[in-house]
Parts: structure tokens; sequence; C-alpha cells
């Protein structure tokens, strides 16, 4: 007995029920993009026969659907992750771009010469490469709070970490290719005991925890829309009104601006401050009908499937000989990374997927990662709510014929 | 010997008695099973070519007016692809290797599951090739 109806889930998502080379699709590279429910579909398609219009300028009957449609989501959005006003839902196209945002404006204000950012060792490219570039720029520098072999962060190096030239902490609450919950909470308590503020990189946590952005008492919370059911090219920074309204302005462009002379221009208020140009209308529509379908979820059933997948996924896949997995930690989100002894990961990763099988492999954009663990690349499996235990058996069983075949020595 | 355009009609009438993805992915981890050894002293920087999930090192030398290929990977379909390569490209001339179109590769049906890893690196491999023969070609000018 599942705890919840996996086959009514199922079957609101089209493309679970593709078949990839005549077989079958099992669809486990969840991290790296969800898949969408058919209402989400739905929504774009029904956004560009019924309502497309640019938003906020026309006097026309379809300017001001596609405007109502639109200034609704960013309310959707900040009930969805409980923020206080909805002034503080910038949309962006994802937690890179929130990220950049970040980095180029609160960032260039506020950091200078021989101050230290903070991020964390199990960090994604996007939540490293703007920090450094902004260091680069200013002379700052970054500094790495550690982890252990299991993938978790070795929180009693952080007091020591929060120094006096701290100036500001950047870190992943889920490690997309370790799956690693970290405590976020008292990173920032801690943080903010000393004035520093924080943003949590929230790409892999807003798929499978329930967000308060209050509770934690983020300073700045990204997300990315593709990976919550909603489609690409949307996402979302959250940050605190106080700071969003000190920050100077991103890009320059329409929308963004009160009033325009060629001799001084003065910016519009937050959030359109942060949003030059025409937004990503339907995207954002389309990502207030896949939060209206969290919504409807029963998420603690869906948490504790995703749950149980992970711990069936473990112990299967622990138990083949010469596996071993990458990424331990007591708490963790639905991701099993793991490497072969004598199995080049691609190369598993290429016959998975001529079962129809797909998984991700290689650094998962997370270099320094695998340089810690000395390897040259995972396989990474990634659960939604929509997988099943089935689809994990599949998956076991075609990594015992998977390593039949590569393993170039016999392993003891 | 065969023409390289001999070698890679033989390669895809092979290839023809594939349906299938998962046949075509047997034959080129075959291929690459079967794929003679690097010597060690070849397996160091200087040979390699870097891709984002696997390693290739790739050696060519002359010998009696020819340029013979000798390569190696950590992937086992790399070395596949490797081996495709060399069955065209090793033993032949290098003005041949210089102007080879590799027109075959496309027909084999591949691209679709080769393209997507970037890092793969069949362009950068077709590329060292092609530097082993220009060198050749250039110092027996």
């Amino acid at each position: 007995m599942t705890p919840f109806n996996i086959n009514k889930i199922r079957s609101e998502f089209p493309i679970l029920s593709e078949k990839a080379y005549g077989k079958p699709l099992v669809y486990f590279d969840n991290a790296a993009s969800s898949q969408k429910p058919k209402v989400v579909i739905d929504a774009l398609v029904d956004y560009y026969s019924t309502t497309n219009a640019n938003v906020h300028r026309g006097v026309h009957f379809l300017s001001q659907k596609a405007s109502t449609a639109f200034d609704a989501v960013r309310e959707k959005v900040k009930t969805f992750i409980n923020a206080s006003s909805e002034r503080e839902i910038i949309f962006v196209r994802g937690t890179t771009e929130a990220i950049n945002l970040v980095a180029s404006t609160y960032g260039r204000k506020n950091i200078g010469q021989g101050d230290e950012i903070l991020i964390s060792a199990m960090e994604h490219h996007s939540n490293i490469v703007p920090w450094q570039m902004l260091c680069e720029e200013k002379g700052a520098v970054l500094k790495v709070i550690p982890m252990n072999e299991k993938g978790e962060l070795l929180m009693d190096q952080l007091p020591a970490l929060l120094t006096d030239r701290t100036k500001f902490v950047s870190v992943v609450h889920i490690s997309n290719s370790l799956g690693t919950k970290n405590p976020v909470k008292e990173i920032i308590r801690q943080a903010h005991a000393k004035g520093i503020p924080v943003l949590v990189d929230g790409a892999q946590s807003t798929a499978h925890e329930v967000i308060d952005v209050q509770d934690l008492d983020a300073d700045f919370f990204t997300f990315s829309g593709h990976k919550i059911l909603a489609p690409t090219g949307i996402g979302c920074l959250y940050g605190k009104l106080h700071l969003l309204e000190a920050m100077p302005p991103y890009q320059g462009g329409g929308e963004m601006i009160s009033s325009v002379s060629f001799e001084k221009t003065t910016y519009n208020e937050v959030p359109f401050k942060f949003e030059a140009g025409t937004p990503n209308i339907a995207d954002v529509i389309a990502l207030g009908t896949a939060i209206d379908y969290w919504k409807q979820l029963d998420r603690k059933a869906a948490g504790a499937w995703e749950k149980e997948l992970l711990n069936y996924a473990t112990k299967l896949i622990s138990e083949i000989p010469t596996v071993t997995l990458i990424g331990i930690a007591a708490e963790k989100a639905s991701v099993v990374s793991f490497v072969i002894e004598g199995v080049n990961a691609m190369d598993a990763g290429m016959f998975l997927d001529t079962k129809g099988i797909a998984v991700r492999t290689g650094y998962h954009c997370t270099e320094p990662v695998m340089h810690f663990f000395k390897i040259p690349g995972t396989i990474r499996a990634s659960f939604m709510f929509y997988n099943t235990k089935e689809e994990i058996d599949a998956l076991a069983e075609n990594l015992t014929k998977a390593i039949a075949l590569l393993q170039t020595h016999s392993v003891a | 010997m065969s023409t390289l355009l001999e070698i890679e009609k033989e390669i895809l009438s092979d290839f023809e008695l594939f349906d299938t993805w998962e046949e075509k992915y047997h034959y080129i981890i075959e291929l690459g099973q079967k794929l003679g050894p690097l010597e060690d002293k070849y397996k160091i920087e200087e040979y390699k070519i870097k891709g984002c999930q696997s390693s290739v090192w790739l050696n060519g030398e002359e010998r009696d007016g020819k340029l013979f290929f000798s390569a190696d990977s950590d992937s086992t379909f790399v070395k596949g692809e490797i081996a495709l390569l060399m069955m065209v490209l090793s033993g032949q001339t290098a003005e041949d290797v210089l102007e080879a179109k590799l027109e075959f590769i496309d027909a084999l049906g591949l691209r679709q599951h080769i393209a997507v890893t970037r890092a793969n690196g069949l362009a950068s491999m077709i590329k060292q090739m092609k530097t082993y023969a220009f060198a050749m070609s250039s110092a027996n000018k």
C-alpha cells in the first residue's frame, strides 16, 4: 500500500507514460529538472491561446487580462515560501540569475577589499562563480565551510569562519550532487548574531520541503521554476524588503524605471526595479499553476513517499558489489549519488539510457565536491514524488548488468 | 590497404545490422574493449585530451610513410569511438587523414547520443588526429 495514490499522480504527468527507445521511460534526473503536470503545460497553451499581450502597459482587454494573471502569481509565490510581502518576490530566469543579481547589486555595493564571502564545500558552480567574480573585482576573499566524508558540513568550524571581515554568507539548502540537507537555519542564526546576511540557494530544496523564509530568517532565498514542476526560464529571488530597497538596480531598461530623461533616471519601486524589460509572462503564469499544484498536493505524504524511495534505493544500490555511495549524510533529500569500481560513470549512464533509464553522470556542476572525494564524477539518480519502487528495481537490475558488461577488471 | 572511404563503407554496412541504440552501444563497447593497449609512457598530460566526463590519451606516429595511432580512455565507450576513428584513419597517409571528411560518423546515427555528452570529445579527438597528420605532412615537405 502506497501512502498516496501514485497511479493518479503519475497520470497527471503526460511525459511519464512516454517511451524511450520503445521502453517505459524511467526518469531519475529530477534534480536537474522536474517533469511538468498537464495543468502546467495547459497553462502555457491557454496563455498563448487566450491571454497573450504585454503586461503593465496596455489599456486594452488582453493586456489587462495578462497583467491580472501575471500579478496574481507574485502573491502565490509569497504564500508558497511564506514571504511577508509580495514586493519581496523578484522574477528572474532561475537560481543562477538570482545569485548573480544579488552578487552584482548587494555584493557590489557592500563588499570591498579584504572582505570575506562565505560559501560551503558543496556549492553548485552557480553559487561559487558569481562570488569569485565579485571577489576578483573587489579584492575580496572567498571562504569555504568544509565538509566531512559523509558530505556533511563541519558546523563546529563555522564560528571561526564568521569573522569580522565576513560580509556575506551564501549557502546551499540541499546539495544537488550529494543530497545533503544543510542546517541553514542554524547557519543563519550564527551569521545573524554577527550581523551578516545570508542567501539560501533553494534550487533543490523547494521541490522537497515546504519553504518558510520567515522561519528560516533567510535574507535572500532563490529557486528555479523548472525544478518545481514549472517551465524553464522562470525562477524567483526572495529578499527582505529593506535589503532590496537599499540595493542598486540590476539591469537597466523598461519597467524598472519611474521616469527617464537624458539628464536623470529615477528607478521604479521594488520589485520592478529588478525586472527590466518585458517579463517572462507565460512562464510566470505557468509557475502560478505549478504552485497551485503543490498546494493541492499532500506534501506531507509526498515527502514521506520520497523518503521511502530514498531509503529503498539506498539499500538496493548500496547492496550491489563494488558500488560506493557518495554522500551519506544523516539528513538527505531523495538523491543517490554513487561510483562503481572499474566502471566509468558515463559508460554506465549510457548503458542505463539504452534501457530507457535517465540518470545523470559527471560532476553535476559541483567540481569541487568531486575533487574532495577524489573521483572523476558520479552516477546520480534523483527521485521525485511521482517515481516508483518498480522504477528503482529496474535501475538496480540494470546497474548489475552494466557492471557485468563494463567492469574493466575483476574486483575481488 | 583499403582506402579511407572503403573502410567507412564497411563500417556503415556493419552498422546496418543494428536497429537500436542499444545494439549500437554494445557494438561500440565491444570495440572499446578490444582496442589495443596504449604504452604507459603516453598516458601523460602531453598526450591527454581532457573532457568533462572522460579523458583520452592519443599518440600518432609515422611508420613507412603512414600515420598510425594508438589511444586509451577511462571510458570504454569513448575507446570504442576512438577504435572506429582508428579503423578509418590509422595506417593512412598524412594527406588522406588531413582530407578525411569522416562523413560516415553522421550516417552511424550516433550523433544524438554522443552530442549530448559535449565533452565526450569526438570532435577533439578528430582534431588531434588531424594535428598529428598536419605535423607529419609539414615535416615531410
